[in-house]
């Protein structure tokens, strides 16, 4: 991040690559609004963004506590942001609990902005500060950089001539916060101008009152002499590949992925599914999607999940189902089922801190194990995991694609940090999309020799035969059928062999998968990190700044799982040493490990908390070091 | 139905499986009277699915020619809610066993009557555990002495007519295996209904239950101990019609018409719409083995409703959604909020 100065005019403009935010209030303060707003505005302007809230885990939390802060977090730049940040450049902190909770994860002579009237006696003894002990006026903050500005009385000030009550104009606070970053980042007031105009359509005068909020918030920057001395910021767009964005959060693209899958290989989807934290955003955007013919399914428990979505598939329908942790559990009976039935079907596992219930809300990536090897007799499926909130899709989109294709379930991981995570997506046109195509057994006349069920093609795929169709009837379960008739079968030599195909197709899915490319760094040399899912952003950029500092470090990420892409065991050969980090007590590695012969680093993180680009540097330095 | 293909035989259902069930086995009278019900009915072979779980009873989809999924322990009507959602114009039957349905199933069990998706549930009720040989189930009397339960059972048993009752069931009925008749009848009526339709089977498992049922089937006994609901009829039994049963507030009172001046008139008369009156009934669940004064078991169709199904409704809402066509894959991608970069 070199800064450099730049004079213009009255101001100081300081020129910035990227700046990461955190909003953070009491979860009454509205700042998943007042992010959400920065965000969009950020997006249009043309930035990279990455954000992501961080909700108290009680629904109604007292008001003013620590525990009662809703946070969220983004960074924004020209390049280099893979993740929300670390830690933040800049905190917005509505009240005296707000700076309390996150002020650890300020960078040392970060900038705070605080709405003073949060810092009253009443919120001081709240958070636990005591009202004798006013961070903002004790010199506690030396190091930092602090803007105490009175939010409530400049937004009274400038909302008094609307006629609205105080209890409507205090609820404006936020919007005069926003309108204070924008003027600090050079924004532009006109997306969130819009956004509020579109969203108070039928109460103007609300909308007014905002969007009067935000630009006195803006007219307060450009005024105020509290800026003055240290300028303003400015962050220029990235340099993006042109096109149409939308922004998206994991799970949407993962719901949307699999719409959008189902749309290209003209079937129906249907999702089967149970609320649970935090994978309930992919079965609320689906249940959203009825114009695309979307089925969504809330059964009574996640087996009914798979099981409803087994039907469905069998049926012929795109099926799916999506769960956490404890509900993959449940479903690892059905999920066999879908195995040796050999039938299409998708499994979004959204990780999150094990075992049981865990932490919830706290991502972690303990499934991989679960995911390779969770089922009772053998029973290989393909995994896939994604990269970042926009990979959701992509991974969705191809596990739906493998599944029809193959007639297998695929397990398809992300976790809670990309589920909620957000990041500008690049809108891809239908026909960019990989094709898929499902092979309907077409009907049979009377004299046709008899419909064989469990006939593979070379790939040992066998046909998709539906109930509707003429002449295919047959009967299939989960006993072990005869080989091609789909007859029960206890022949030993037959299940052997039946055991044997249902392999041999699984590791045929690599015929399709890419190769494994290298993300950054040499083909050979000293280190390779080797990653996969949600570190991805990290480890990227942990990698970028070792590599800059003059280190031969290499970055690939692996997508599939199961299987291998087929160069993953010559790309390892090619460095001295592998490192693995994991959220979870070596897994991946373990895999690694038993495949390939070789000893890979570990490196670990299970505090339910995605790595930090520092962590990951720090590790490299010092393998390097002991090379 | 309506089109004038030529209308199948049973045997036409028959598929090339041999039924693997012990002789004397009550699940063959099930499966054949099924066949016979679905040839009446007309159905195309290749528009019926039958969905099953596992148990003996389970086994049932491998013996029709129609379409068939055999799926795991307890998850048959999960399985099948599903292929109904996505594919309503099929005929779906259902294969379950009371430790299928009611024990590890009995979660699905009750979302499925309620959601009332149009399924035809068979549910074969041998009080036992036969596929994994003769434990107790829990539709099992108190006091059965099985192989889990060496002291007998002291679990108290799901009255299954009531459960799904309570879960919310509209078509209700119950039917002994040896009843081949009306077990086809009640199999029509219940395709007939939309919405789920459940038909318990007192279904007899000579090998480790026999006689289960035996009150009810026993030629000196049946007269006093069974009692056929008959829509519009009054509620008669005991030999040659000498007993019917009255209704004294909520009571049910057997009244014995040859010593009493009370007509056949003045008895409760059955009425399958009557929730009220369906409940009571559900209720006559006396053991005949360990009480003398009972009230008889009914066997026919104790409740009838007509309310709208899972996948009608389902399907309304997203031709709601479509009023205007259906959304493009153009769209789905895009959403409705983007930007552009140049
Ligand atoms: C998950 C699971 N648990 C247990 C079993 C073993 N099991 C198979 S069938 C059965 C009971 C079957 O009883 P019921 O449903 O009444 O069918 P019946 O054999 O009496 O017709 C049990 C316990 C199983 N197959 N799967
Ligand atoms: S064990 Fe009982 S229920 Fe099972 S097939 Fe034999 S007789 Fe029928
Ligand atoms: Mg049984």
């Amino acid at each position: 991040m070199s800064d450099t100065a730049i004079l213009n005019k009255n101001d100081m403009v300081i020129s910035k690559t990227s700046v990461s935010v955190l909003f953070a209030g009491d979860s009454g303060d509205g700042m998943q609004l007042t992010g959400t707003q920065f965000a969009n505005t950020v997006a249009v302007y043309g930035s990279d963004l990455n954000t992501f809230p961080n909700f108290p885990s009680e629904i109604r939390p007292p008001a003013g506590t620590v525990a009662g802060v809703s946070g969220f977090q983004l960074q924004f730049g020209t390049t280099g942001v893979y993740t929300p940040g670390a830690k933040f450049d800049v905190m917005i902190a509505m009240n005296a609990a707000a700076l309390k909770a996150n002020l650890n994860n300020l960078h040392h002579g970060g900038i705070i902005i605080a709405d003073s009237e949060g810092f009253d006696a009443k919120n001081l003894n709240l958070s636990g500060y005591g009202e004798a002990n006013n961070p903002l006026e004790d010199g506690s903050l030396n190091d930092y950089t602090v803007f105490k500005i009175p939010v409530i009385s400049l937004t009274r000030q400038a909302l008094a001539e609307t006629g609205l009550s105080i209890k409507i104009i205090d609820r404006c606070k936020n919007m005069f916060v926003l309108g204070v970053l924008y003027w600090l980042y050079s924004l532009p007031l006109e997306t969130t101008i819009e956004t509020l105009q579109s969203k108070f359509k039928n109460k103007q005068d609300i909308a007014d009152a905002n969007i009067k909020a935000v630009k006195a918030g803006y007219n307060f920057g450009d005024e105020t002499e509290m800026f003055s001395q240290h300028g303003r910021f400015c962050v220029a767009p990235a340099q993006k590949k042109g096109g149409l964005y939308r922004r998206v959060t994991g799970n949407e693209a993962s719901a949307i992925g699999l719409a959008a899958a189902a749309k290209k290989a003209g079937l129906k989807l249907f999702l089967g599914s149970y609320p649970i934290t935090p994978a309930s955003e992919i079965l609320q955007t689906l249940a959203g999607l009825k114009k695309w013919g979307v089925k969504t399914f809330q059964a009574e428990d996640e087996i009914a999940g798979v099981l409803t979505s087994i039907g469905a598939a069998y049926g012929g329908a795109l099926a799916a189902t999506n769960t956490s942790g404890p509900g993959l559990a449940l479903k690892t009976e059905g999920m066999g089922l879908a195995v040796i039935l050999e039938i299409p079907l998708v499994i979004i596992n959204v990780m999150r801190g094990g075992p049981s219930t865990g932490l919830p809300t706290k991502p972690e990536q303990s499934d991989l194990l679960m995911a390779m090897y969770g089922r009772h007799g053998e029973a290989p499926m393909p995994v896939i995991a994604a990269m970042t909130p926009v990979d959701c899709f992509y991974a969705a989109y191809e596990a739906a694609k493998i599944a029809v294709e193959y007639m297998t379930p695929v397990l398809c991981l992300t976790d809670g940090y990309l589920a909620l995570s957000s990041e500008p997506m690049l809108v891809p046109s239908p026909d960019e999309l990989a094709s898929i195509t499902p092979v309907f057994s077409p009907e049979r006349k009377s004299d046709d020799p008899p419909y064989l069920p469990y006939k593979r093609d070379e790939r040992c795929v066998r046909p998709w035969g539906i109930p509707g169709t003429p002449g295919l009837e047959h009967r299939i379960g989960g006993l072990e059928k005869q080989h091609e008739t789909g007859n029960v079968s206890h022949d030993p030599e037959n299940h052997a062999l039946m055991t044997r195909l249902r392999a041999e197709k699984i590791a045929n899915v690599a015929d399709i998968i890419p190769d494994l490319t290298l993300d950054n760094g040499p083909e050979k040399g000293d280190l390779l990190v080797l990653g996969w899912g949600s570190t991805y952003g990290a480890i990227k950029k942990a990698v970028e700044q070792a590599r800059e500092g003059g280190l031969d470090v290499a970055h690939a990420h692996l997508r599939y799982i199961n299987p291998f892409p087929k160069n993953l065991g010559a790309m390892l050969g090619n460095y001295k040493k592998v490192l693995i980090p994991e959220n979870n007590c070596g897994q991946l590695l373990s895999m690694i490990r038993d495949k390939f012969l070789i000893e890979p680093v570990g490196f670990s993180k299970v505090q339910g908390l995605p790595f930090n680009e520092m962590e990951i540097e720090a590790k490299i330095t010092d393998i390097l070091k002991e090379l | 139905m309506t089109d004038t293909h030529t209308c199948l035989t049973a045997k036409d259902f028959t598929s090339n499986q041999e039924p693997k069930w012990c002789p004397g086995c009550g699940d063959f009278s099930v499966l054949q009277q099924l066949k016979a019900a679905m040839a009446e009915l007309c159905l195309k072979t290749e528009e019926v699915v039958v969905v099953s779980g596992i148990g003996c009873s389970s086994r049932l989809p491998y013996y029709i020619n129609t379409y068939g999924v055999h799926g795991i322990h307890g998850r048959a009507m999960a399985m099948a809610s599903g292929l109904k959602a996505a594919r309503p114009e099929l005929s779906v039957w259902v294969g379950t066993g009371d430790g299928d349905a009611l024990s590890i199933g009995g979660n699905h069990y009750i979302h499925t009557v309620r959601r009332n998706l149009d399924l035809n549930v068979v549910l074969f009720n041998n009080e036992i555990y036969g596929l994994t040989k003769g434990q107790y189930s829990p539709t099992s009397k108190v006091g059965l002495r099985t192989v889990t339960s060496p002291s007998g059972v002291v679990d108290h048993p799901i009255n299954t007519i009531a459960l799904t009752l309570g879960a919310g069931g509209t078509f209700v009925a119950r039917v002994m295996d040896r009843d081949g008749k009306m077990m086809k009848e009640i199999f029509k009526r219940a395709h007939a209904h939309k919405g789920t339709s459940i038909v318990e089977i007192y279904q007899n498992c000579p090998i480790f239950n026999d006689g289960a049922f035996g009150p009810f089937t026993d030629k000196e006994r049946k007269a006093d101990t069974t009692l056929f609901l008959e829509q519009g009829q009054p509620l008669v039994f005991g030999s040659n019609g000498s007993k019917g049963i009255r209704l004294d507030g909520f009571k049910p009172t057997v009244i014995d018409l040859e010593a009493s001046s009370i007509s056949k008139d003045d008895l409760w008369i059955h009425d399958e719409n009557d929730l009220i009156k369906a409940n009571i009934l559900s209720r006559f669940f006396d053991d005949p083995n360990s009480t003398e004064e009972f009230l008889p078991r009914p066997f026919g169709i104790f409740y009838v409703e007509d309310r709208f199904t899972y996948e009608a409704a389902l399907d309304a809402q997203i031709d709601k959604a479509q009023e205007k066509g259906e959304g493009t894959l153009e769209e789905l991608l895009a959403g409705n909020s983007t930007w552009t970069i140049n």
